[in-house]
Formats: C-alpha cells, structure tokens, sequence
C-alpha cells in the first residue's frame, strides 16, 4: 500500500512538472507533430486490420448464436453496431494500443534514462518531463479519435462483408439493424472515453520509463509494468465512465 | 572557480560521500580520481545538481547552488556543459541535430547564426564531415567528440566530463584528454574530469583530488603525484608494473636534477 501510494505521489509530482509552459513553442510542436506522427499514425494500420477482423467476427458469432425464430434477423446488425461503438472501438481497441505504445513510449523513455540522455537534457536546464511527456501525451490524445472513428468504421464494414457470406445473414437485415435505434451520443461517448484513456496510457508509460533504474533489463520490466498497469486503469476507467455517462 | 564545502551524503543510511571539500579552478583541468565505487559519479552529480547534498555548500563563482531558485539554477545551467560517460546523444537527432538541440533550447540567435556556431563546435572537434549521420552510425570516438562539442555549444563556463575515456582505445583516449584540455585553456572554463585512466592524470592533471571510499585523501598536481608518499594513493595509481617503474624513472630524473 505504501509502494503504491508512493508510486502514485511521484506520478503526479511528474504530471505537474511534466504539463508546464514550453521552453520554445516552436521545438514543442515539432516533438507534438513527431508523436502524432510515430504514436498515432503509425497505429492507423493496425487498428484498421483488428478492427475488419473483430467487425467480422462479432456479426459471425452472432449469427451463429442466435438460432431462436423468434429474434429478428436484423438484431445481428444492431448488435455488431452496439458492440463495436460503445465497447470495441474505445476499450478493447485501446487495450491494444496499450500494449503497442505503451510499451513504446515506456521503453523509448526508458532507454534515454539508462543511458543518460535524460540527464543530458536535465544539464542543459531543458525541463525533460516537459520536453519529452507532453508532446506524447497531448499528441495521443488528439489523435486517438481519429484512430476511433477509422476503427468503427472499419469494424462495421468488416459486420457488412460477413453479412454478404454468412448464412443465416442478409445484407439488407444487417443494414436495417445498423440503423435500428441509433444514438448518437454513444459516438461522442466512444470517443471521450478513448481520450482518457490515451492520457492513461501515456502517462502511466511515461511514468515507468521516466523513473526506471539500471539496465536493458529493467527498461524492459518497466515496459510490461507500464502495459500491465495502464490495461488496469484503463478497465477501472471504462467501469467508472460507463456508470457516470449511461446510467 | 567551483567550491564544494564540507558535502555529506547518503543513500539509504549507506554515506557515500563523506564531508568532502574542494575547489575546481578557472581555466585548469581538475580531476577528480578514485576507485570504482569511491563516490566519484555520486560528487559530480551533486557539483552539477543532480543530486542533492544532505549537508555542504557548493558555490559557482560565489553562488550557492543549493540555496539558489530554480529560475536561477535554470539560468545557471546555461553555463554548464557535460560529457557523459556514455556520451548521452540523442538517438532520434542527428550529431548536427544534437549539438543544435541547446542552441535551439536557449540561444536567442538566429537560426542561420546558430548553425554557424554548431558548425564551428564541431570543426573544434574535428567532426565537421559528421553532422549528418546518427550517434549510432559512428564510433565511439566520434560520439565522444560530438559530445565534448555539444558541451560547448552554449560556450560554457564550467565543463564536467564523467569518465572521458572509458571504452577508448589508448590512441583516441589520449586525443579526447587533448582536446579537453585545450578547450579548457583557449577558454578558460572551470573544467571538472572525473577519471580512473592514469594516463588522463598524467597527461592533463594539472589539478587532482583522491578519493577513497567517499573521502578526500590527497590533492595536488600530476607533478606532485610523482612524489607523494601518499599510500593509498600510490596503491591505486602506481598498482600495475609499469607505472611503479615510470615513477621510479621520473623521481630518479627528478634527484639527478637536483
């Protein structure tokens, strides 16, 4: 209780220092436009991939579930658009981009602790928390609704291509239950939850990388902490928004 | 000038440096030596501020650090320089990028002027064919230099080298002290080295403190090292075969002089 009650009292010590004013503005948007870049862009790929994959398994999993004559054809369509809006495409997809960047960001961070790079910056007077945090955890945060629409999109045209060859399913009926009863805000709610959770991400990764003493090997530790951890907090999350925006 | 006074301190109950004073002098090159684990790295991070004394002064031309504002200490810090032991380039920037990234940080010039100056810091370090590669695509010379030349892109005051010459081959070592050196004297900063290599204190010395097991033993000049009747001291520089004879030669030269 006490390690983590100190654990938790350095992370914000390190969220205060990290969420200063820039030295220069114009090194600041540089490092952002690099982040958006290296943590976002380059999860579009993967993201589109699982996305298809689940889409298509969620509307065959449901199809092959529901045998009662007495469900309507469309509720698999209803039930692939609910699922991928309001759980896949937020949590479980930043479930996974906990994994692909936070382990980056925790070992990137990490690796310039161990050799000294931090130390290099903190020399210089450059405020490094600011330098090298913010630019990750702002640019995540920006880009991770774009990173959610491209997933319910693409999950949902993956639910459309498995209606055209699954039996049981027609392509119309999965249209109509993609309609059926539709709610916008659960769109907005996808996407506020995802913005927390990529500050969970990046903050909790930055936070294991930035304190990690030693070598290789325990640069590698604080990685699987910082995915470990943030997966936690990210589940602890989706339970306190969903009781706080849906019921 | 640098003036570490009466510095203590501990981690863990465990005292790694104990009440150690010491002055750096402007335009010299002072050593700091001493065993692995005598508490050379623990007294450098905390002349830089690093670390923090749990008691001592330490003043930069008269200004106590340890009492000082951040904003003071951000101020001060421009005037620092540091080569690590490990070189600490950025990994993501160029060596052009790297010795940059302080102008950039800091320097209230023009773009075209500070790449004017990095220029220059790397033609001082004989790397101007460089500048465009990765720290990983050069060797471990090379990252030295860039290094030294970053250190002094904000034109320093103070320069502090934590073990110059580990993992380099006797040549390139004996160039890295050289060019120190000259650096610190056409200059005149306050430079700080902390070493093991005896050659380093045999060749730039011209400043050294000892320590042992976190205490100030000796201190002197590579001339007096010499002649020090010193135990410990001729224990950890004079330990191997060859330098005991180098003595011997050097305090014989010295009597027939006399």
């Amino acid at each position: 209780m006490n390690k983590a009650l100190h654990k938790f009292g350095e992370y914000t010590l390190l969220m205060f220092k990290t969420f200063a004013i820039p030295d220069k503005w114009n090194m600041f948007f540089k490092q952002l436009i690099r982040e958006i870049y290296k943590l976002g862009v380059d999860s579009l790929w993967i993201v589109i991939i699982i996305s298809v994959f689940i889409g298509t398994v969620i509307a065959v999993q449901i199809s092959l579930n529901i045998s009662s004559p007495l469900i309507p054809k469309f509720t698999i369509g209803y039930t692939t658009r609910e699922i991928v809006l309001l759980e896949f495409s937020s949590s479980i997809m930043c479930l996974i981009l906990a994994g692909k960047v936070g382990s980056n960001i925790a070992s990137e961070i990490g690796t310039m602790r161990v050799t000294e790079q931090i130390d290099a910056m903190e020399i210089m007077g450059v405020n490094s928390a600011n330098y090298l945090i913010m630019p990750k955890i702002l640019g995540l945060m920006m880009f991770i609704p774009v990173l959610v629409f491209f997933s319910m999109f693409t999950g949902i045209l993956g639910g459309v291509a498995a209606s055209y060859v699954t039996p049981g399913m027609t392509p119309t009926s999965f249209a109509f239950g993609l309609q059926f009863y539709f709610n916008p805000f659960y769109i907005t709610y996808s996407v506020i939850k995802s913005v927390v959770y990529a500050f969970l991400i990046s903050s909790i990764a930055s936070y294991y990388g930035y304190y990690v003493k030693g070598g290789a090997l325990d640069v590698g530790k604080a990685s699987t902490d910082a995915v470990v951890i943030s997966s936690i907090m990210i589940l602890l999350a989706d339970m306190l928004l969903t009781q706080f925006m849906l019921t | 000038m640098i003036e570490v006074k009466n510095i203590v301190k501990s981690f863990e109950g465990r005292p790694v440096l104990k009440n150690i004073s010491a002055n750096f002098y402007e335009g010299k090159t002072n050593l700091i030596i001493g065993q692995s684990g005598s508490g050379k790295t623990v007294m450098v991070k905390n002349i830089v501020g690093l670390l923090r004394p749990d008691s001592g002064e330490i003043f930069y031309d008269g200004r106590d650090i340890i009492k000082m504002s951040k904003k003071k200490m951000k101020m001060l810090r421009q005037e620092m320089g540091m080569l690590f032991q490990g070189s600490a380039l950025f990994d993501s920037l160029t060596v052009m990028e790297n010795v940059l990234f302080p102008l950039n940080s800091f320097s209230k010039d023009t773009i075209i002027e500070q790449e004017k100056r990095a220029k220059f810091c790397l033609d001082r370090v004989n790397l101007s064919e460089a500048g465009h590669l990765y720290p990983s695509e050069i060797s471990g010379g090379m990252m030295k230099r860039a290094g030294i030349a970053r250190a002094i892109a904000l034109n320093p005051k103070y320069l502090f080298c934590d073990e110059p010459n580990s993992g380099l081959d006797p040549k390139t070592s004996l160039v890295i002290d050289e060019l120190i050196s000259d650096i610190t004297h056409e200059f005149n900063i306050t430079t700080v080295i902390n070493t093991h290599d005896m050659n380093s204190v045999m060749n730039i010395g011209e400043h050294i403190i000892f320590i042992k097991e976190g205490a100030k033993e000796w201190q002197g000049s590579k001339e007096e090292v010499i002649q020090t009747d010193n135990k410990p001291l001729n224990d950890f520089i004079f330990a191997s075969d060859l330098f005991r004879k180098v003595k011997e030669a050097a305090k014989n030269s010295l009597k027939s002089h006399l």
